[in-house]
């Protein structure tokens, strides 16, 4: 049981803005936990205040009201060094130290454990290698920082956070402006380390759907500082989901976990029946042309696909004539042409 | 190339070894040269035994041109790394003692302290002073500097903008200036011309207890320095990460801030204000060692520091003449188009510093 006591926890945590002598207030009370061997996303709309909730639990911001208590401690009565050893940063500011090499800067993560002039001992030197064999960048540990891409610069900062070796890791967006491949990389490594090193790992994005796939737990922050947290799945099913990032023109598909541009009059509904994955494309060519599918209607048209070695056909069954496709875009070009008529 | 994490690598070794061997050079041809020709055997008699057969050769070495070089040395390593340790605690590559008006403040200081003791009103007097009166110059020097880049500091965390700090610092070193223009205005004649022969700068003139007080200072200032190298090293990678490693940034602030007002208040107060030495060397020194680690540029920038002002120095006795150039007017024809070079070449401001 001593496994699953949280590394982090909040009670009745308030976070925001001390402006003068009035608070402003961006979310509050807030109850979570992070447990070890966890990769927890915080996931949220643009100013609903993730940062800010970073912050505070990293401790670079001081918290409105409630308590944070990491490993058992309350976060504000830890010195700043015992805190190092506990939690580490990877912030989205950029390192403009550029011709640091990227060894220095991992080696740079062992400033809480080094004496006064930093020389390394070492089982020093061996948390640094560790750093940078699991993030895959000990390939390039004498390049320098500026010359390095986004993708692999944010790795190194990961590296300098594993070097600092602590229980607890928070990343405030570390998939930001970096390419698919890079982020879908990212997030991936983030999961193996968690599970291999059972750490928790908090981190905050902006990538729903790699969240939904990778994270053991969602930290849903709606607009209005409302926080709801659980199983990426569980959020899901009950809706929270589509509650926080509800907006028009958008609507979350819970059959294929995206979100999706809908268009609000469905001026028709059309059957769909045929292999799933056929079904699935033709359905968002029929959605992007403000097509419905929800329809019990037995009047309904049609459309009947299916697949017969390689040579995939559409048929159409409209109002009691009946039409062939091999390709979407002429059944789509009948369809906006039908349509306009109608 | 192997860039082992021991920061002493062969290459940097070499280059140490180098920059020793040039300052010592370059420190004997400080006292060789002058507008007294002393024979070479006659100064290593003098240096090494104590005596000669001319007592005025016996007196220049020992108590002018000795204490000269001695001086020029601790300008050399003290303005440079106070700009070091400026630049990382801005991260502004255009930081330096002169150039955010952290001179102009320990010329305040420097003011205040004659203003008040209502005796001539010459920075020059300072000599005359006893060894209680250098004291109070060094503490009234740095107070002046500390107050400027307390302002400064305060400032610089709303504005991220490298530019835009300079000018800022640039405009309170104009206030400073103005408010001992005020000063100068209702001085004497005599007075106000001592002053400006203090603001062309000169390393001649520091002995006796004067020296060992500026000694003193300026070697409690390098080793404040050092010792917070690991601090400056974190704080390359900006003050929130640098908190999240551990330091204490207030109190870290603090001791880099009082390292560098000392540092900068002692010399202005006892040679003037030279420009440019702060803000070039650092940069020269990042280049030459190519790296950003504290630990090696705190001792590489003392090194290239000493070489380059014992030049200045050279220069400015412009050898074979009888004439002594200022050594600001020296250190500034050099060291300008060091920071124009930094500004132009954009790569050498971005490795360092974006």
């Amino acid at each position: 049981m001593n496994e699953m006591k949280p590394l982090l926890l909040t009670r009745g945590l308030a976070i925001g803005y001390k402006t003068g002598n009035r608070g402003s207030i961006v979310s509050q009370n807030l109850n979570l936990n992070l447990l070890p061997g966890q990769l927890v996303c915080l996931l949220g709309p643009n100013g609903a205040g993730k940062s800010t909730l970073m912050r505070t639990l990293g401790g670079l911001q001081s918290a409105l009201s409630g308590e944070v208590i990491i490993e058992g401690k309350l976060l504000s009565e830890l010195s700043p060094g015992d805190l190092a050893r506990k939690l580490s940063l990877v912030l989205t500011e950029k390192i403009e130290a550029g011709n640091l090499t990227v060894n220095e800067v991992v080696t740079l993560g062992r400033t809480p454990y080094t004496g006064w002039l930093g020389r390394l001992s070492a089982p020093d030197k061996e948390k640094v290698d560790q750093a940078l064999k699991a993030t895959d960048t000990l390939g390039y540990k004498n390049r320098r920082m500026h010359q390095l891409s986004d993708g692999e610069r944010q790795k190194v900062m990961l590296a300098r956070a594993l070097a600092q070796d602590t229980n607890l890791i928070l990343l405030d967006e570390p998939t930001a402006h970096l390419d698919l491949p890079s982020r879908v990389e990212m997030m991936h490594l983030l999961h193996t380390l968690a599970r291999q090193t059972n750490k928790a790992i908090l981190l905050s994005t902006h990538e729903l759907d790699l969240a939904l796939q990778a994270a053991d737990q969602l930290w849903l922050m709606k607009q209005n500082g409302e926080m709801a947290t659980g199983l990426p799945e569980d959020l899901v099913l009950n809706g929270a989901f589509e509650s926080t990032f509800a907006k028009t023109g958008f609507y979350f598909d819970r059959n294929s976990g995206t979100f999706t541009i809908h268009k609000e009059a469905v001026s028709l509904n059309i059957q769909v029946a045929g292999n799933s994955e056929l079904i699935f494309w033709t359905k968002r060519a029929l959605q992007r042309e403000g097509i419905g599918m929800d329809t019990d209607d037995v009047s309904a048209p049609k459309i009947i696909i299916s697949k017969d070695s390689g040579l995939i056909k559409w048929q159409l069954e409209w109002f009691g004539s009946s039409f062939t496709f091999t390709e979407l875009g002429t059944l789509m070009n009948f369809l906006r042409l039908k349509m306009t008529r109608n | 190339m192997e860039v082992d994490s021991v920061p002493f690598t062969n290459s940097r070794k070499l280059i140490f070894t180098g920059l020793i061997i040039l300052a010592v050079f370059f420190f004997m041809l400080d006292i060789l040269l002058g507008s007294v020709q002393i024979p070479f055997s006659e100064i290593l008699r003098i240096i090494f035994a104590g005596e000669s057969d001319q007592t005025a050769w016996l007196f220049i070495i020992e108590k002018i041109r000795i204490p000269k070089a001695i001086t020029a040395i601790l300008v050399g390593c003290g303005l440079s790394v106070s700009g070091l340790q400026m630049q990382t605690l801005f991260r502004n590559p255009l930081a330096g003692p002169s150039e955010l008006g952290i001179t102009a403040g320990a010329g305040l200081g420097v003011a205040a302290v004659m203003l008040t003791s209502g005796s001539s009103a010459s920075i020059y007097a300072i000599r005359q002073l006893g060894v209680s009166g250098s004291w109070l110059i060094i503490v009234m020097a740095s107070l002046g500097s500390a107050l400027v880049l307390s302002i400064i500091l305060l400032i610089a965390g709303r504005i991220r903008d490298n530019v835009i700090l300079l000018i800022v610092g640039v405009m309170i070193g104009t206030i400073t200036l103005s408010i001992v223009s005020i000063w100068q205005y209702f001085s004497q004649p005599e007075q106000l011309q001592e002053y400006i022969m203090w603001t062309f700068g000169s390393l001649g003139g520091v002995v006796q207890y004067h020296l060992y007080a500026l000694s003193g200072v300026v070697i409690f200032g390098l080793l404040l320095a050092f010792f917070s190298s690991k601090a400056l090293n974190a704080l390359l990678l900006g003050e929130n990460y640098a908190r999240s490693m551990g330091l204490t940034i207030g109190r870290t602030r603090l001791i880099i801030m009082a390292g560098t007002s000392l540092l900068t208040g002692s010399i202005t107060a006892f040679c003037g204000p030279i420009g440019f030495i702060g803000i070039a060397i650092p940069h020269i020194a990042r280049s030459l060692f190519s790296t950003s680690d504290h630990r090696i540029l705190i001792p590489g920038t003392c090194l290239v520091g000493t070489v380059l002002i014992l030049i200045c120095d050279i220069i400015a006795q412009m050898p074979g003449t009888e004439t002594v150039l200022p050594i600001n007017v020296v250190t500034s024809l050099l060291g300008a188009p060091v920071v124009i070079w930094i500004i132009i070449s954009r790569n050498n401001l971005r490795s360092s510093f974006s």
